[in-house]
């Protein structure tokens, strides 16, 4: 076997096995026992009550309408990072990481103080009938604050990797620039999309932060499932947290399983080339 | 179909890629660009494709201007350096693409049919559910040629279409791609940089040089004839010597003189190729001796160098008995004389 450069496998294996398992799995473990402490009857009523489930909706769809957007939106400031020279391109480079740099929480007084009715982006909306701050909409903006890096990131490498000859090539062939888009460079950024659109929604479903700044938190309404059982745990009824929190958990895990057996189903050609 | 190029000029930003070159490809010839990196050759036929545009001068198609047309109207067949096959799509998607993007309706039996075709002549049947990913080098090249030759283009345009293949196969590939421009007779142009895949192939070899058309003709024209220092320099080895020409007669040292028929009196340059160099125990000839002998598969090539510091090569037969450390002289069998630079 050649010499590698870290040092051996049995020790690395066991030093991130141990570091995953202390990390993330022993505390997702507590939470599952701790929902499980319940017993069925309890756990349905706790997670299946109105409230949990206005929670869930406004979550979910939130978090979805974010994603949608910024998949759009991401994927277009990558291209534009990536394919174009203009000044300045640097510096919003460096400004699409800011997202992740910023306390959350700062990023949801900003919002909110932008979006209230007498904020500068509030003053013009207010007119138009559309209030951003205290709505959903408002959890959706904060949403999309603090997840468009990831699409942007993930993308980013894989265009650069693009080779423009492809494009030239389908040109030559005849192709319209729509299909070329379509038939040539959407199937070959689709892993990184998906990628990018996982990342992306698990980050909308757990934000906290930055929503219940803006968010009102009104429940039944504008109040997300992340507060709910933030208002649990300061109650000190940990086990109805937790079964709320679970349900969290499964959703995040259909999720990234959709996903990756999406990614898997656009790899085919990889995987069938080895 | 006939290309022709008058005084194209192609500028990217500061660099000028392309100096005004005048072309007049006859419909069905095999044309070689031949240059080193930065000669404007793959400019060009990106300029002919349609992949970039003229800063002034046109192109036409047989009568018809071209300047204009967007490369996807253009109807040329295009092989790209690295192939550019589509990674994602089979061996048989990427040879249908262009028929089932075209604006001309093909039913999918008709382009099946087709792609069938296109896989017989290029040598590729039964590999039609490959992916690019799974096939060699030489596989690779002749799908990107199919996929070009799917559309029926009216010209074929390759970018230094064996560069990245093993000398072996380039060898096979060239002898074959030649087969196939006699059966198909497609007005072919082609990008390299080596000289000797330009003479195997082409009909015709045009030698650029920044930009500029050195010289533009037959592989005997262009090698037997070359019309500067850089088109004898750039298709092979050569030694240079200095001289002084006085009435047509090339003075070289030691009393060497060689013919130099049409060179303006004064300073100039021999070039000898290595074969046209004899080494020679005796006099007369110019003094040397032998650096080191290689081997050559039919021949030996000696390297040596002149009393007055030169390092000269010259190909002799595989039995000659030279040595490293031999004293000698060389004789001048035949020569190119160039003026000097002013």
């Amino acid at each position: 076997m050649s010499r590698r450069v870290l040092p051996g496998l049995p020790l690395t294996l066991g030093i991130t096995l141990l570091y995953v398992s202390i990390i993330v799995l022993l505390p997702l473990g507590a939470l599952v026992f701790k929902a499980a402490s319940l017993g069925f009857y309890d756990y349905w009523r706790i997670v299946s009550s109105p409230r949990a489930v206005a929670s869930y909706r406004v979550t979910v769809l939130a978090a979805l309408a974010a994603t949608a957007f910024n998949l759009v939106f991401g994927f277009a400031l990558a291209w534009v990072l990536v394919r174009y020279r203009f000044p300045g391109r640097r510096l919003l480079d460096a400004i699409v990481d800011l997202p992740f740099a910023l306390p959350t929480a700062v990023a949801g007084i900003a919002l909110t103080a932008l979006f209230a009715p007498n904020g500068w982006f509030g003053m013009l909306l207010a007119p138009l009938g559309i209030s951003v701050a205290y709505t959903i909409t408002g959890i959706m903006v904060a949403m999309c604050f603090t997840s468009l890096p990831f699409i942007v990131r993930s993308v980013q490498p894989v265009l650069e990797d693009l080779d423009t000859a492809l494009e030239e090539a389908a040109q030559t062939l005849g192709a319209r620039d729509g299909t070329i888009f379509r038939q040539v460079m959407l199937p070959l950024l689709t892993p990184a999309l998906l990628a990018g659109v996982s990342l992306a929604f698990a980050r909308s479903l757990g934000e906290f932060g930055a929503i219940i700044f803006i968010a009102g938190n009104q429940p039944f309404e504008t109040e997300i499932t992340s507060l709910l059982v933030f208002i649990r745990l300061e109650e000190f009824d940990y086990p109805a947290a937790a079964a709320i929190a679970s349900v969290m958990l499964i959703i995040a895990i259909v999720m990234l399983a959709v996903i990756n057996i999406l990614q898997a189903r656009s790899l085919r050609y990889m995987a069938r080339a080895r | 179909m006939r290309i022709r190029l008058a005084s194209v000029v192609k500028t990217f930003n500061t660099f000028r890629a392309v100096r005004g070159v005048s072309l007049d490809i006859p419909s069905g010839e095999l044309v070689a660009l031949l240059g080193p990196s930065g000669s404007g050759k793959t400019t060009i036929l990106r300029l002919v494709a349609g992949l970039e545009f003229v800063d002034s001068g046109e192109i036409y198609f047989n009568e018809e201007n071209a300047t204009d047309i967007p490369v996807r109207d253009r109807g040329v067949g295009f092989v790209f350096q690295n192939y550019a096959l589509f990674p994602h799509m089979t061996v048989a998607e990427n040879i249908g693409f262009g028929m089932k993007v075209s604006a001309v309706k093909r039913s999918r039996a008709q382009i099946q049919e087709r792609v069938r075709e296109l896989l017989g002549i290029t040598q590729l049947d039964g590999l039609d559910e490959r992916f690019p990913a799974q096939l060699s080098g030489g596989q690779r090249q002749r799908v990107a040629l199919a996929r070009a030759l799917a559309v029926d283009p009216r010209v074929l345009l390759l970018d230094e279409p064996f560069g990245a293949l093993d000398a072996n196969v380039r060898h096979d590939l060239r002898r074959w791609l030649r087969g196939l421009h006699e059966e198909l007779g497609i007005t072919t142009l082609f990008v390299t940089h080596d000289q000797e895949e330009a003479l195997d192939l082409a009909d015709r070899v045009v030698i650029l040089d920044k930009g500029h058309i050195i010289q533009d003709g037959t592989p005997e024209d262009v090698t037997r004839r070359p019309v500067s220092a850089f088109a004898m320099q750039f298709l092979g080895d050569v030694n240079k010597f200095g001289a002084i020409v006085t009435d047509g007669i090339a003075a070289l040292e030691h009393g060497v003189t060689v013919a130099a028929s049409g060179v303006r009196n004064g300073p100039a340059e021999v070039y000898v190729r290595p074969a046209d160099l004899q080494w020679s125990a005796e006099a007369p000839g110019l003094p040397a001796h032998i650096l080191r002998v290689m081997s050559r598969p039919g021949s030996r090539r000696i390297v040596a160098r002149t009393d007055s510091g030169e390092t000269v090569e010259i190909d002799v037969d595989q039995d000659h008995p030279a040595a490293t450390g031999d004293a000698g002289y060389l004789r001048i069998a035949r020569a190119t004389v160039f003026a000097a630079d002013r």
